[in-house]
């Protein structure tokens, strides 16, 4: 995508994303004028084309250049009419602008003030782009907590990168906040280090009430003290200019602000804002563009920042697709043809569900919403018994709800879909934030032994793809398939390649063949414990389900070796299932001084951390498990090779340090707690429950509290 | 009968069902229980309708009431205490194709599961609803449910209900979007079998509340309204339930009432002085949740991935 790539004539040319682009250098005294060049897309890939295009275009740039240059000699310019000249020349590339690898910025408000849309719109449009991208959010849980309170930080991370990101990264180098205690809060997580930049809102200086001058004032010293690099700007003051009320619309003056910052595409942002309010009135969208115009020019001509953050074209994906992790499970719901969601309104599972209210007609697919989780799960599950597997998305609260029915669906042998969404826990909990609570609970919540298929999703990929996948999964085993997910994967917004997908990953048409009155509706395989389902409308399948023991033709049996033959068959399912899984993949050496092992959305920064790690000659590497029941197999093998095996999770364990725990009465986290079982080696664990995703930097102080500990030491003896 | 219609003409049908094509295992009811004759009544009006037995499902929960399913030889579903409507709904949700029974209990439907008693009826899916209401839990011995009348002794209340009983029938005409709301006694075999073929014939979920006896725990609940039958009311009206004269001679209050009419169906139903039994509520008009839920089911494989790759290109870049 340089020019220095090519050998052929290039002059006035520069391509950006496939198309040819015009650029003429503006002279240094008309910078402020018209900006550092003028460019105009040629739109075509095509260099040939482009080549004969480009001296027409060059040719009215110079026109305009001279003629702005007699206008500046004859000073007749006037002030007011540069801001045209500005947008028209769209100076979407900042000369000077320092080439990155990759950057964290924030943007924090209050609630209702509009930072996720704003970055969430940056992130889509890096993506689009071609950048790796990885956002989180900042989410309060009330819908309108009080306006300048620390708890009512709203806002967004987005971490954009040449490569791909795969987690949110450490502290942020540049933040915008829309106001100062709002910056407390995210301060009081360590979201930044000095020198971090602060862009933020000026108008709290001048605010009518004393005490909210004070605070801003000493706000102002504070963050110095602290080492952050504050830029008072008037953004108020500026959106004042075009709405009435900057509260709703200040998002896109920010969003305008760092699109300048980070050197992105001007239409592509425009369109996605044109999309947000598509359902809203031209006029909307014509306020919004304005105000996104107004901030890239604020910063254009006030802000130093300038940011440029390319992605190799091998490092592209050849077919991107931006989603976050509800969005991918609601397309995976789809692709797995899968016709019914039942579901019940909770954070922050329930925006899969939004998604899918507003697309699934296009595969035929219909949104339940229930009246509690009980009635979705049987809904869902009333569907799956009907021939239709469906779907069920929730969270942890709604997950301890359907415990029951889960364990119906086990005893039944149902097929279903069931998503956690974690959520911080337990009870209530912290709606909004990322934890893995719910491993032991979706293992083995429901009463006595219900032995089921339990898969985390450990990117937003396999947010998608794990969905397909448990539909086959619940049909071919005829079972339950818990998928967990979190809070983080929910709303984390990243590129991903596109899925093919094909008719094979939809559900088969429903089966309305006889059935062999002769073929038990239990014909459990002895081996495997498999048997087929007859479907309702299958003549001569007809049988009563129920959740009482039952035999193989499902008639009630409450004799001991009816109870323990179907307890024995549900169980060797697990097996089977078991017996067709890989080792998982180990990232690093087979052998070192220290294992990391994980499991869900910790994936990304697990591996970064461990690859700082391998970086500075540590013997480090890391397994991320994916099927959590049945485990996959060659775990102790994998074990066997390091010095010492820990997991790293977001879950709670004690501390070993807090008072009276010891080895012998210390908790320890889930997966732990489950591989200690399952190997009967000495895993070790550190888990903290934060209410943010880990960080690659955390993990990394982790590790190397562990080497040191390990490195030197004799291998463990197993 | 075998396919001789009322003009004479002949209908040939590949398959015609017997009592016996709907009648599962032995039931194991107690000797003089009122579900017996309910199943009986279930029983004739499916062989009525001819309805092919793996068409029809018949969906309970937990109780003595919902054993009913291993008595047909239908498909069934004996699920959860209380969840028997949500697993109902999910049936016919995208298989409208399929005759949907319940059979529920006064502790499964108007206690554990009274939060999908009152959804279930809102969402009108074309379903058949019979609640065998003993006033009593039978299958756990003897606790108070809430229809058990005042002052009668249960294991959980020796000295007597505390509270009065709930009224099924003034809550049930009180959800939006009901559509059809009756109410019969077991023993009276004429009247149970026409309101639960006219249940069953109507298109949309209808609510049968059954007194059923329960000689074993509550024999007096259903010997008080048998040794007296002055204490019911029988509904009459051209658009209600059509019983012989013999069986309207049984009944020695008899009240001319409109289905159709909501306000006197509620009146009637908060009239706890008298029981009143026939159609209470029948409105053919209702809009139905199953003909929403099952949207999309007729598209091919091709319409589908066609849908799935649109939804993808919103993403793309």
């Amino acid at each position: 995508m340089t020019k220095t790539e090519t050998a052929v004539d290039t002059k006035y040319l520069f391509k950006r994303y496939e198309t040819w682009w015009v650029k003429v250098a503006v002279p240094r005294s008309l910078r402020k004028k018209l900006g550092y060049d003028l460019r105009k897309s040629l739109q075509t890939h095509d260099l040939e084309q482009a080549q004969e295009a480009r001296w027409a275009v060059a040719e009215e740039f110079r026109a305009r250049i001279e003629k702005a240059q007699r206008e500046t000699e004859s000073k007749s310019a006037n002030q007011d009419s540069n801001m045209v000249d500005i947008e028209v020349a769209s100076p979407q590339k900042t000369a000077g602008a320092r080439q990155v690898d990759e950057y964290i910025v924030e943007i924090v408000s209050d609630s209702g003030e509009g930072a996720q849309k704003c970055g969430q719109v940056l992130g889509l449009v890096s993506g689009k782009m071609g950048n790796g991208v990885w956002t989180v959010e900042i989410i309060p849980a009330e819908i309108q907590p009080p306006a300048r309170e620390r708890q009512g930080a709203s806002g967004i991370r987005v971490r954009m990168g040449s490569k791909e990101m795969t987690n949110m990264g450490d502290e942020a180098e540049m933040v915008v906040a829309f106001n100062e205690q709002v910056l407390y809060s995210r301060i009081g997580n360590h979201a930044y280090k000095k020198g971090t930049v602060v862009l933020l809102e000026s108008m709290w200086a001048e605010d009518p009430e004393e005490k909210i001058r004070n605070q801003y004032k000493d706000a102002l010293a504070d963050f110095a003290a602290q080492g952050l690099v504050v830029h008072e700007l008037p953004i108020q003051k500026e959106c004042l200019k075009l709405v009435p009320d900057p509260r709703k619309g200040k998002n896109m003056f920010v969003l305008g602000m760092l699109c300048r910052i980070f050197s992105r595409d001007i239409d592509t942002a425009k369109n996605e804002i044109a999309k947000i309010f598509k359902k809203k009135s031209d006029k909307v969208i014509k306020i919004n563009h304005d105000l996104f115009d107004a901030g890239f020019a604020f910063a254009q001509e006030n802000l130093d920042y300038a940011f440029e953050i390319s992605t190799a074209e091998e490092d592209r994906m050849e077919s991107p697709v931006v989603i976050n992790g509800n969005t991918a499970v609601g397309l995976g719901v789809m692709a797995a043809g899968i016709e019914l969601v039942a579901m019940y309104p909770i954070t922050p599972a329930t925006s899969a569900s939004h998604y899918l209210a507003e697309d699934f007609h296009l595969t035929g697919g219909f949104v339940h919403q229930a009246e509690d989780e009980i009635a979705a799960i049987g809904f869902a599950i009333g569907a799956s018994y009907a021939g239709k597997t469906a779907c069920t998305i929730t969270s942890g609260p709604g997950m301890a709800l359907k415990t029951e029915m889960i364990g119906l669906a086990v005893m039944a042998e149902v097929p279903l879909v069931i998503v956690d969404v974690q959520r911080g826990s337990p009870s209530t909990g912290l709606p909004t934030k990322v934890e893995q609570g719910d491993l032991l609970s979706s293992l083995y919540g429901a009463a006595g032994d219900a032995p089921k298929v339990v898969i985390a999703a450990a990117t937003i990929s396999e947010c998608f793809h794990f969905v397909v996948m448990a539909r086959k999964l619940a049909e071919s085993f005829r079972t339950p398939v818990i998928i967990l997910t979190d809070a983080n994967l929910a709303t984390g917004v990243q590129p991903i390649e596109r899925p093919e997908v094909t008719d094979e990953w939809f559900a088969p048409p429903l089966d309305q063949s006889s059935w062999d009155k002769e073929v038990a509706p239990y014909n459990w395989d002895e081996t495997t414990g498999l048997s087929e389902r007859p479907i309702p409308g299958m003549r001569g399948g007809e049988y009563i389900l129920t959740g009482l023991a039952h035999n193989r033709n499902s008639k009630i049996a409450y004799d001991s070796a009816s109870n323990q033959e179907g307890m024995n068959m549900r169980s060797r399912k697990l097996a089977t299932l078991g017996a067709t899984l890989k080792p998982p993949e180990i990232h690093g050496d087979p052998t070192g001084d220290l294992l990391i092992v994980g499991w869900g959305s910790t994936l990304g920064a697990i591996e970064e951390a461990v690859d700082r790690a391998r970086a500075q000659g540590h013997k480090v590497s890391s397994v991320h498990l994916r099927f959590l029941s049945p485990l996959e197999p060659g775990l102790k093998k994998i074990f066997s090779g390091f010095k010492k095996v820990m997991t790293i999770e977001i879950n709670y364990s004690d501390d070993p340090d807090s008072p009276l725990i010891n080895e012998e009465n210390r908790r320890i986290s889930q997966l732990a707690l489950v591989l200690r079982a399952h190997t009967l080696m000495d895993i070790q664990c550190w888990s903290k429950v934060p209410g943010h995703p880990l960080q690659p930097g955390a993990i990394g102080k982790v590790i190397q509290a562990n080497l040191t500990e390990t490195e030197g030491a004799e291998a463990c003896s197993a | 009968m075998f396919g001789l219609k009322g003009d004479w003409s002949l209908e040939v049908k590949d398959r015609y069902f017997t009592l016996e094509d709907y009648c599962g295992a032995e039931p194991r009811w107690c000797t003089g229980c009122g579900d017996h004759g309910i199943l009986a009544a279930v029983h004739r009006v499916c062989r009525e309708s001819q309805i092919a037995p793996e068409k029809t499902v018949a969906v309970s929960g937990i109780g003595c009431s919902s054993r009913l399913p291993h008595y047909m030889k239908t498909y069934g579903f004996h699920g959860l205490h209380g969840r028997a409507l949500p697993v109902a709904c999910g049936v016919k949700s995208r298989r409208p194709d399929l005759d949907v029974w319940v059979a529920t209990g006064d502790g499964d439907c108007f206690s554990i599961g009274a939060a999908h008693w009152i959804h279930a009826m809102r969402y009108n899916m074309d379903i058949t609803l019979l609640v065998f209401d003993n006033g009593i839990y039978g299958l756990t011995k003897k606790q108070t449910s809430p229809t058990t009348p005042l002052d009668v002794p249960t294991n959980t209340h020796p000295s007597g209900a505390l509270l009065p009983p709930l009224n099924p029938l003034t809550v049930t005409l009180g959800v939006t979007n009901i559509s059809f709301v009756a109410q019969i006694v077991d023993w009276n075999a004429p009247l149970r079998h026409e309101v639960i073929r006219r249940a069953h014939e109507h298109k949309g979920t209808s609510f049968v509340r059954i007194i059923q006896r329960c000689p074993v725990y509550v024999e007096s609940i259903g010997k008080a309204l048998q040794d007296e039958p002055a204490r019911m009311q029988l509904l009459t009206h051209e658009k209600g339930v059509q019983v012989a004269d013999n069986v309207k001679r049984l009944f020695p209050n008899h009240a001319e009432h409109d289905p159709s009419d909501i306000a006197a169906a509620l009146a009637i139903a908060a009239d706890d002085s008298v029981l009143p039994l026939g159609i209470l509520y029948h409105n053919p008009d209702a809009p139905r949740y199953d003909m929403m839920t099952s949207v999309g089911m007729e598209m091919s494989v091709d319409e589908k991935l066609a849908g799935m790759n649109r939804a993808l290109d919103n993403f793309a870049i």
